[in-house]
């Protein structure tokens, strides 16, 4: 499911321009899963899934299964619709160089919430 | 070309604040018992342009709302630019009563959100006998920090964006995307270094966590209304606060978020009037 953010991502001109200035690479874990997302000038161009060795990244963000899979359902139940609601219940985890994440805030919440029932391609 | 006018009219007023002179932007629609707006942190008094849109509202009531020092389009004081602005409990009641006393109000009722909600519990509890009734919106009575607050105000984060992104997820699901992306717009004006000023009384300064049972309604009715998606201050606090405060009247807002007057103003009116008669009743 974490793959179809490349193309989701890529396929929103406007997002994808807000992004220009971010190219970096971030962790992303779901429970026991993780991910390495690399984005160039706003594009995702790898989305690489664990488990790694010597993982490398800016940041990373972490939650449980079931708290992403909430963020993730079509209409998610207050206290699990922003990634700022899910950091406020300490069910986000958010560390690392998180000056990358906060300056480009609106971008990465837009390019998580692609992944959300409903959202297309 | 046909064009229309809101019948919103908006004023420059100068008066002394805290021993300084200030210039301080105030708007109104309506006649009648006077109602006064305040605004949420980082944001102005725009945020009440739906009430005074709404005949419904302005037809019994004098809508007022001004933009607080540093916010829209009233100014820092002369000197700003070698301060950190920080709003405190002390400075917010003074600047609310002053204003009221310099628009010669008589008993406003009171309506504020989020640290306007805050104040205006601090305001029941301390100065009751100064309004008609005072509703809160998104009251609470203290909001841990749950984000690193510098993070509003460095010259490598874009201020106006960060506040924007921070607040946009307080904004309820249903919200019609215009008046969304308006209430966002607000956030994303705001000067260097305001919103997290403000957040100085909402998450340090303004906490009344010790002294909100003490308010008496009796002396001033008090409303608090609380959007369900907000989780800045969530319904539990609100309720938390209402059960603590015999008379309080408490309402959850389904579907609405963190602003509700100004993400959602045609579903909070559904809210507001019935409140609105009950104090014209009393």
């Amino acid at each position: 499911m974490i793959e179809k953010l490349q193309q989701r991502v890529n396929n929103d001109a406007g997002l994808v321009r807000r992004g220009r200035y971010l190219s970096t690479t971030f962790l992303l874990e779901v429970g026991r899963t993780s991910w390495l997302i690399t984005i160039f000038e706003g594009r995702i161009v790898s989305v690489t899934s664990g488990p790694f060795v010597m993982p490398s990244s800016s940041f990373a963000l972490r939650a449980s299964e079931d708290d992403w899979s909430k963020f993730w359902s079509e209409r998610p139940p207050p206290g699990s619709n922003d990634l700022l609601a899910l950091v406020k219940r300490r069910a986000l985890k958010a560390e690392g160089n998180l000056q990358i994440f906060m300056a480009h805030l609106r971008y990465f919440k837009e390019a998580l919430g692609k992944l959300r029932e409903g959202a297309g391609a | 070309m046909s064009v229309k006018f809101e019948p919103i009219t908006g004023r420059y007023m100068h008066l002394d604040l805290f021993g300084r002179p200030h210039r301080v932007y105030v708007e109104e629609a309506g006649e009648g018992t006077p109602l006064l707006c305040l605004h949420t942190a980082g944001s102005d008094g725009r945020q009440y342009r739906g009430l005074m849109n709404d005949a419904r509202v302005t037809s019994r009531h004098r809508v007022i709302a001004f933009d607080m020092p540093w916010h829209g389009k009233s100014s820092p004081p002369a000197g700003w630019h070698d301060e950190e602005y920080q709003l405190t409990s002390a400075q917010y009641t003074t600047m609310v009563l002053e204003i009221s006393a310099a628009l010669r109000l008589d008993r406003p009722i009171l309506i504020g959100c989020s640290i306007g909600g805050r104040i205006a519990l601090h305001l029941a509890l301390e100065h009751p006998e100064r309004f008609r009734a005072i509703i809160g919106l998104q009251a609470g009575a203290h909001v841990d920090p749950y984000y690193d607050l510098n993070f509003l105000h460095r010259p490598d984060v874009h201020g106006g964006e960060v506040s924007g992104a921070i607040v946009s997820g307080l904004v309820g699901p249903d919200a019609p995307a215009k008046e969304r992306w308006e209430t966002l717009w607000h956030y994303m004006q705001g000067g260097p270094g305001v919103f997290k000023g403000d957040l100085f009384f909402y998450k340090l300064d303004g906490d009344i966590r010790g002294r909100v049972a003490q308010i008496d309604t009796r002396r001033c009715p008090l409303f608090l209304l609380s959007g369900e998606y907000d989780y800045s201050c969530t319904p539990e606090e609100t309720l938390a606060v209402a059960q603590s405060i015999p008379g309080c009247e408490v309402t959850i807002m389904k579907g609405l978020g963190h602003f509700p007057m100004s993400e959602d103003p045609q579903v909070f009116l559904t809210y507001l009037l019935p409140v609105l008669e009950k104090i014209g009743r009393s």
